[in-house]
Order: structure tokens, then C-alpha cells, then sequence
């Protein structure tokens, strides 16, 4: 047999490992469990960011890199990211090379726009939907790829695991083909999982249905460490739905959106007759050099302390306005169209003349599979080093939001695109280098091996097929997504998160007792989804076993009785008395979170950031008022 | 409170599978959408007639029109489920799979025709390579707006569904992917390869098989201006042919020997 590759997921970070893999001439598997074109980075809308420095800013890869380590509260390994800043221009040119419609200046250049945690113009757009258009130009050149017969595509498939050798190493997956339930056993010299983040873990979030989290929960299961578990973040504008939240972009920020309430508690005047010294600019009152943009967290943590402690929320509901009702509604509709378009389809207002009602939804997972890095003394990344993007599992590869590795504690907006590409970008040349090196012989698994696998998951889902118990699986699932809700967003308790466990235990039990509703071998989606549920269940687990253990304050992750007493100065560093209690947080906390599966619960340690031992940036205190 | 919510599903347990028709009643709830009415029916997948029925199949993903996964026929209208919001519809709500494409299960069905068009029309640039290779070309800011609708097309089947020369056996390749032809012929690189592009336009089942019914752009939820494309693509097609004619000599001198 000859060298083959697998790569689980079709969105940016899988379709750019692919690509890496077939440029080199590699033969590659790629899974999907929706035709790769509709993978969930077709949701992210407000840009990708690059040092390019075309606004006479002075910006530079070092200040991006700074920004992003900041935004993370330092919690990074900061060589990846600096790799991902110094090749993030490259990677701009690259997909403007690949025809995707950047929006462009009146010279033609590309344009760029303001996003949070930054002051500088440094986010490459098209439109409001910049992640459809960058997985477009992926979709198309593996779609070229196809053609030639170096690609191929494995749509409606499921991953159930990886296959693993007696030494403990992957050689390939057992996938489950969804519109027959067939399953299978495929061979392989290394496997990519970019499987994406675990957003409806939390039920509705502003991810899409298909972000179960299932795959990293089954290979964390299996094996693999998971790291940085509890750091999820909560996006601070989002239009809340029944079935899920619509995200309402940052760039509608960036692009001058101001957030506000009526000075007035209970206020019921129509928003646009409220006069400008009654309404209530909170964020641009408290974060005068940031305003608006200050990083996701911290704004998400203020809205909701608005309308929750303060009772402010617009209209008795637990809203407040974002506005973009001032800006011409032609530049509305250049720069922000999708998400002008979003807001008027699903709720029937037109926000280019009314203020939109937000509300912060659960976006984006910080923490995910723990992977290497090889940096030189420079901290400077290795090129084709086999240990870039590997887990802890010889011969597997994470990348994508399912990895943990480029955004700590908080990601600064219009840094996922990016991670994810990059991510992808250096995932491939190192899964070629492993299986350079690797013991075994290159497209040598055994049939054995294949074939037990395969008949482990036969096994699995003939059980399932039998659930006959009185739980229907979607209520448990609608239940773990309103306990995640309660209990792991924006303000965490210790008291509701030991709750929060044992109810996460309870519903493990009620699994067992779940019922599959249907026993056909068509497109059985509620056995697909009993799977998944149960892997869904362990990363709930995860994530709320991390926070419960983490008695800190860091970013996304925020205990109120864990947080620094306010400085007594301006600028924090001023403060000795702070400084001193901030050194000691750090000494503590400024470790990841590692876990390890066990029937018992996650074994969580908390292990040292190698490369803060010769760093690139020393920790500092995250200030942005 | 406003009653409940009544859904009639067409159901078909596979493409050989006989026909059904199932009906549920769901709890009203303000907002609620097609998508959000068929997940409270997996939570409780009993008829009208008190049956308990195994959950229907349907494909989802983003739930916000960009991934196209949800099209369907909802009161005999194709578009996203997920944009259809109750309050806007005639109940009974009534939703059946699309039409014009193999049937899997529900209403669930195989679009894999429209990806296997997009390479049939080379749909991509041709880059060198993934290497740094510094910036594309300059765009102007008209010709980036309209590539930039032209490239929202999500490939979700709207335009296929609702034109009357294409059926599941006829060949013709649909306003989808001759407008992401243009697109690519409207791109300073794309352009060099116009060419190629347009022979697989003018090939059976191309530009020409369009009836200019215009059906398909009233059907497009991204507002894309799928007959321009085709009237465009037409005429390149005809101008292309006269190309082929008038440099039919240089062709064959640039294929090389044999």
C-alpha cells in the first residue's frame, strides 16, 4: 500500500493541511461529516489579521504578536504565535492569490479594518462573511486537487477514533459512513484531526449544529491530553434564536458600531429618539483608549454586568443596543452586507436605521487538544519539524479550533481564521516528517489491526442500535447545553460548578438509560447523535472540572471571587501592593490545564509554559482601560 | 399565546422507500423557526396520531444562510429552512426534501451533482503554488463588488430546484456553476484560463441548455445575479467559439507535436 495521509474536518484548517499534503505530492483522505463547503468556518465573519501595515500605522508583526499574547493573558506558548504573526501577511497574499474577493481600497490594495484588542487597521475583510470566502478558495484548490487524483473526499463521514498500535501510536481511523451507517477502518501514516471547537456542548452558541466537539472528546477518551479546557469564549454580540445565537461580527465595531443603553433604567422610548447625553456609552466611557474594541471577555463581562447586576438591559429584556445606525448605509452594506443581511432576515429590522438588541453567546474554545512546537534559540519555529501540531499521540496531528495552542486565555478577534490557516499550514510538512522518521514502514498497517478496530465500533453501534431505554437523547443534550449555559459562561462559581459536575455525572447515567429513537441504516441521525452525546458529555465534564479546579481570574475564565482588588492607580504597574498580588496570581495560575481522561473524571495537573522560560514577551499585567 | 405549531413532513425512508406523510404539533415559541420546530420534534417524535415515529432526517449546519445545508421545500417554496421563521408562514407548515436531487432519507438530499459541476467548469484559480509569493493583483473596489456577491454562492440548490430544464436525469449544469464561471473569468488571474471554462460551458448540458425561464433568480436566497451570469457567460461562449475559429491555427501550432 502506498503512503497516505488522513484529514479529519474540512473547514480552513483541515482543507489547508490537505492542501499541504497534496502540494507535496501526498496522497490524502480527507472526512467530512457535511460536504467540506459548508464546514463551520463559513460563519466567521469580520476578516483575518495581518501586520501588512498599508495605513501608514507603523504595524508590525512583533505588535500583532504582542497583542495576541496580551489578549491571551499570556497563557501561549509564544513561539506558534509568532510563527502564525510573522507568516500571518504571507497568508493574506496567499488567499488573495486565490481570487478571494478582499474588500479593496480606491487604489485597488487590499482594505483593512479594526478589530478588538488592537489599535491598528489590521484585518483583511470581504464583506461580513470573510470565513465563507477564505473556505471557498480552500474548497476550490482541493477541488483541483480532486481532480487530479491526489484528493480524496470522504463527505457524510463520521470519525469515531483513531486506530491505535500496541505502542500506543495512530495508523489511520475507523469512520462511520452516515448515509448507509457502514462503518469503516482506513490506514493511514499520520491523521490531522481539525474537527473544530465543542460549541454545542452549551447547546445554542454561535456555532454551527455540526461543532459537537464529539471527535476531541472520543480521542481525549482514547488517549489524548486535552488542555486549557475551561477557557471558552463568550462573544459580546450576538442576536439570541431559539436554535441557536446569530452572531453579530465585531466588525460592526470595528467599522464604527457603538454599544449603548439608555441612561435611564427601564427606559421604553424608541432608541432613536433618545438624545445622545442620555444614552449610556459604557464601554467608551470605562476603556477611553479602546472603547468599543476592547477584547471579548472583558466587553462580554460588561454587558452582562449592565444588565444583569445593574439591571439596564434595553427594554426589559436582557439586551443592549449595538449601534451602526449613524454610519451611511451604503458603507453598511460594502463592508458589513452579511451581517446587515443576518439581522433583518432573523428578526425583521432593518439595523442600517435601528439600533440591533444583542446579547453575548458562548463562541469560541480556547483550549482544546494539547499539541507540540519546535522552536530554535530564537523562538523561531522549525520548519518541518515532525513535533509541530502533534498531541501527545505519535502519529496524530491536531489543528484548528481543536487544538489549544494559539489564543490562551482569550483569542483577539480575526485571529481564528488565521490560527486555524496557519495551523493547517505547518500540520501537513510535519505529519510528512513523521512519517519519514516513524518505525513503521511508510503505508504498512496491519489488516489486523484495521480490522479489529473496525469491529470494536460495529460492536459499539450494534449496542446503540438496542437503546431502548426511556431518555431521549436530544433532551439530555438540551439539558447539558442549559446546565453549560448556567453554570460556564461569562461569571463562574465554584458552588454552581460542583453542581454543575455532578449534574454532567447525572446525565452520563441518564445516557445509559437513552433511547436511540430510530434503527434504520439510513442516515440515522439519532444514533450518530447517541455517539456523539456521549463524547459531548465528557468535554461538558472537562470543561467544567478545568474551571472548578482554576481559582483565578484569566481572561474568558472569570471566578468573582477570585479576581484582584482594583489597583489603586491608573496604570496597575504603579501599584506595588497590586503588582506583588499579581506576581503571586501568576505564579499560581500562569500555568496550562492539563487533563488526561479516566473512568473516574479528568486527571487535571497544572503544567509549567515551557517557553516563558526564555520568552519573547514577559508577563505583564492585561490593562486596557 | 398564539397556538401551537403544526408541521406536515414528507418522509421516505430511503430513495426506495414509499412515500409518508407525518404530523406533529410543537409548543409555540416567539422566534421559532423551521429549524428550531424540528429539533422540539426530535425531543418528542410522536404524530398527531399519537404514533411515536423515528426523529426525520434533515441536513444543517450554520443555521444563518451561509452554508446552504438546509434547503428545502418549505410550503412548496425551496429555500433555508433556517430562515424561515414561523410567524411568517401559513400553517399548516409543510415541509418536503427538494426535487431535483437524489433523495437519501427525509428530507435529506445528495447535491453532489453541483460539486461535480464546479469542477466540470475548473472553478478556482490556478495558483503556483501555497509558497510566499507576495500579494495578488490589484482589483478594482466595482470589480471586487460584484465577484464578491458572485462568490457568495453557497452551492445550496435553490436555482436547480426551481428551473425547469433541470430534472434528475437531464444533464443541463445549472445557473450555479456557469455564474461561478464568470466569476473566475472576472478575476485578473482567473482570466488567463477563461478559456478552458468556457469550452466546458459550450460542452452538452452548458450555457446553452439555459430555457431563460429566470426562475433561478428569484429562487436565490444571496441575491446573486444568476441571469446576468448566464447572459454573460453566453456571450462569451459565442465569442469564444469565433476565437477558436479565427486563431485555429496558432492552437494547433501551440499544441506541440503529434
Amino acid at each position: 500500500m502506498a503512503e497516505r495521509y488522513i484529514v479529519v474536518g474540512g473547514g480552513l484548517a483541515g482543507l489547508m493541511t490537505v492542501i499541504k499534503l497534496a502540494e507535496a505530492g501526498k496522497q490524502v483522505d480527507v472526512f467530512s461529516i457535511v460536504p467540506v463547503k459548508r464546514s463551520h468556518s463559513v460563519c466567521a465573519q469580520g476578516g483575518i489579521n495581518g501586520a501588512v501595515n498599508t495605513k501608514g500605522e507603523g504595524d508590525h508583526p512583533d505588535i500583532h504578536l504582542y497583542d495576541t499574547i496580551r489578549g491571551a493573558d499570556f497563557l501561549v506558548e509564544q513561539p506558534p504565535v509568532k510563527g502564525m504573526c510573522y507568516t500571518a501577511p504571507a497568508i493574506i497574499y496567499l488567499f488573495d492569490r486565490m481570487g478571494v474577493p478582499f474588500n479593496r481600497t480606491s487604489e485597488g490594495l487590499l482594505d483593512f479594518r479594526r478589530f478588538g484588542g488592537t489599535l491598528h487597521h489590521r484585518t483583511a475583510f470581504s464583506g461580513a462573511s470573510t470565513g465563507q470566502q477564505l473556505l471557498y478558495a480552500l474548497d476550490e484548490q482541493v477541488r483541483r486537487f480532486e481532480t487530479e487524483g491526489l484528493v480524496r473526499k470522504f463527505e457524510y463521514w463520521e470519525y469515531l477514533s483513531f486506530v491505535k498500535d500496541e505502542q500506543g501510536a495512530c495508523r489511520g481511523i475507523v469512520a462511520v459512513d452516515l448515509r448507509n451507517m457502514e462503518i469503516q477502518a482506513f490506514p493511514a501514516d499520520a491523521v490531522c484531526l481539525a474537527t473544530g471547537g465543542p460549541g454545542i456542548v452549551y447547546g445554542r452558541s454561535t456555532n454551527s449544529t455540526i461543532n459537537t466537539g464529539s471527535a476531541n472528546g472520543r480521542t481525549y477518551m482514547d488517549g489524548a491530553v486535552y488542555a486549557n479546557a475551561e477557557f471558552i469564549q463568550v462573544h459580546p454580540t450576538a442576536i439570541p434564536g431559539q436554535d441557536k445565537h446569530r452572531l453579530m461580527s465585531e466588525s460592526a465595531r470595528g467599522e464604527g458600531g457603538r454599544i449603548w443603553v439608555p441612561r435611564k433604567k427601564g427606559d421604553t422610548r424608541d432608541p432613536r429618539s433618545i438624545p445622545e447625553p442620555e444614552r449610556w456609552y459604557f464601554l467608551e466611557e470605562k476603556y477611553p483608549k479602546y472603547k468599543n474594541l476592547v477584547p471579548r471577555d472583558v466587553a462580554s463581562r460588561e454587558i452582562v454586568h449592565v444588565v444583569r447586576d445593574l439591571g439596564m438591559g434595553v427594554t426589559g429584556e436582557e439586551a443592549v443596543y449595538l449601534d451602526v445606525s449613524h454610519i451611511p448605509a451604503d458603507v453598511l452594506d460594502r463592508k458589513l452586507g452579511g451581517i446587515m443581511e443576518i439581522y433583518e432576515k432573523f428578526v425583521g429590522v432593518d439595523p442600517r436605521h435601528m439600533p440591533m438588541k444583542i446579547f453575548p453567546a458562548v463562541h469560541y474554545s480556547m483550549g482544546g487538544l494539547w499539541v507540540d512546537y519546535e522552536a530554535d534559540a530564537n523562538n523561531d519555529m522549525v520548519k518541518d519539524s515532525p513535533r509541530q501540531q502533534a498531541t501527545n499521540v505519535p502519529g496524530l496531528y491536531a489543528a484548528g479550533e481543536c487544538d489549544y495552542a494559539y489564543h490562551g486565555a482569550n483569542r483577539l478577534g480575526a485571529n481564528s481564521l488565521l490560527s486555524c490557516i496557519y495551523a493547517g499550514m505547518i500540520a501537513g510538512p510535519a505529519m510528512i516528517s513523521h512519517a519519514k522518521n516513524a518505525a513503521p514502514k511508510k503505508g504498512e498497517v496491519p489488516q489486523g489491526l484495521l480490522q479489529g478496530a473496525q469491529k470494536q465500533w460495529v460492536e459499539r453501534f450494534e449496542s446503540i442500535y438496542k437503546m431502548a431505554g426511556n431518555e431521549n437523547p436530544y433532551v439530555i443534550g438540551r439539558d447539558m447545553g442549559e446546565l453549560m449555559q448556567r453554570v460556564s459562561t461569562v461569571v463562574k462559581h465554584n458552588r454552581e460548578l460542583d453542581e454543575g459536575i455532578q449534574a454532567i455525572r447525572g446525565m452520563k447515567e441518564r445516557w445509559k438509560n437513552a433511547n436511540v429513537l430510530d434503527t434504520g441504516r439510513t442516515l440515522n441521525q439519532s444514533a450518530a447523535y447517541v455517539n456523539q452525546l456521549g463524547n459531548m458529555l465528557e468535554i461538558a465534564e472537562l470543561i467544567l472540572v478545568g474551571g472548578r479546579r482554576r481559582d483565578e481570574c484569566r481572561g474568558s475564565h472569570y471566578k468573582s471571587e477570585f479576581d484582584l482588588p482594583q489597583p489603586k492607580t491608573r496604570d496597575p504597574r504603579q501599584d506595588p501592593e497590586w503588582m506583588e498580588a499579581w506576581r503571586k496570581r501568576n505564579e499560581k495560575w500562569l500555568k496550562f490545564t492539563v487533563a488526561r481522561w479516566s473512568p473516574e473524571g479528568p486527571q487535571v495537573t497544572f503544567e509549567p509554559i515551557k517557553s516563558l522560560s526564555s520568552p519573547i514577551l514577559k508577563p505583564e499585567p492585561r490593562w486596557y482601560a | 399565546m398564539p397556538p401551537p405549531i403544526l408541521v406536515r413532513i414528507e418522509r421516505r425512508d430511503g430513495p426506495d422507500a414509499p412515500k409518508h406523510w407525518d404530523e406533529f404539533v410543537v409548543p409555540y415559541t416567539k422566534n421559532a423557526n423551521v429549524i428550531s420546530v424540528l429539533m422540539e420534534v426530535q425531543r418528542n417524535p410522536v404524530t398527531t396520531a399519537g404514533k411515536r415515529v423515528p426523529p426525520p432526517a434533515w441536513d444543517q449546519a450554520c443555521l444563518e444562510e451561509v452554508c446552504g445545508s438546509c434547503t428545502m421545500n418549505v410550503n412548496g417554496k425551496v429555500r433555508q429552512a433556517c430562515s424561515a421563521l414561523i410567524d411568517r408562514l401559513e400553517q399548516p407548515v409543510t415541509l418536503q426534501p427538494m426535487k431535483k436531487f437524489p433523495l437519501v432519507r427525509d428530507l435529506s438530499v445528495d447535491r453532489q451533482k453541483m460539486f461535480d459541476a464546479l469542477k466540470r467548469v475548473r472553478a478556482w484559480i490556478p495558483i503556483d503554488g501555497t509558497y510566499d509569493l507576495g500579494p495578488g493583483p490589484r482589483v478594482a473596489p466595482e470589480d471586487q463588488e460584484i465577484n464578491y456577491v458572485l462568490s457568495t454562492c453557497m452551492t445550496c440548490g435553490c436555482c436547480l430546484e426551481v428551473c425547469p430544464q433541470v430534472s434528475e436525469t437531464t444533464g443541463f449544469i445549472g445557473a450555479a456553476a456557469i455564474s461561478q464561471a464568470r466569476l473566475y473569468n472576472n478575476h485578473p488571474t482567473g482570466k488567463m484560463n477563461a478559456g478552458e471554462r468556457l469550452h466546458a460551458l459550450m460542452l452538452p448540458g452548458g450555457v446553452n441548455d439555459c430555457g431563460k425561464a429566470a426562475n433561478c433568480v428569484k429562487a436565490c436566497p444571496k441575491g446573486i445575479p444568476l441571469t446576468s451570469s448566464i447572459a454573460e457567460m453566453a456571450r462569451e461562449t459565442t465569442l469564444q467559439a469565433l476565437r477558436d475559429f479565427l486563431y485555429r491555427d496558432e492552437r494547433k501550432a501551440g499544441s506541440g507535436p503529434g
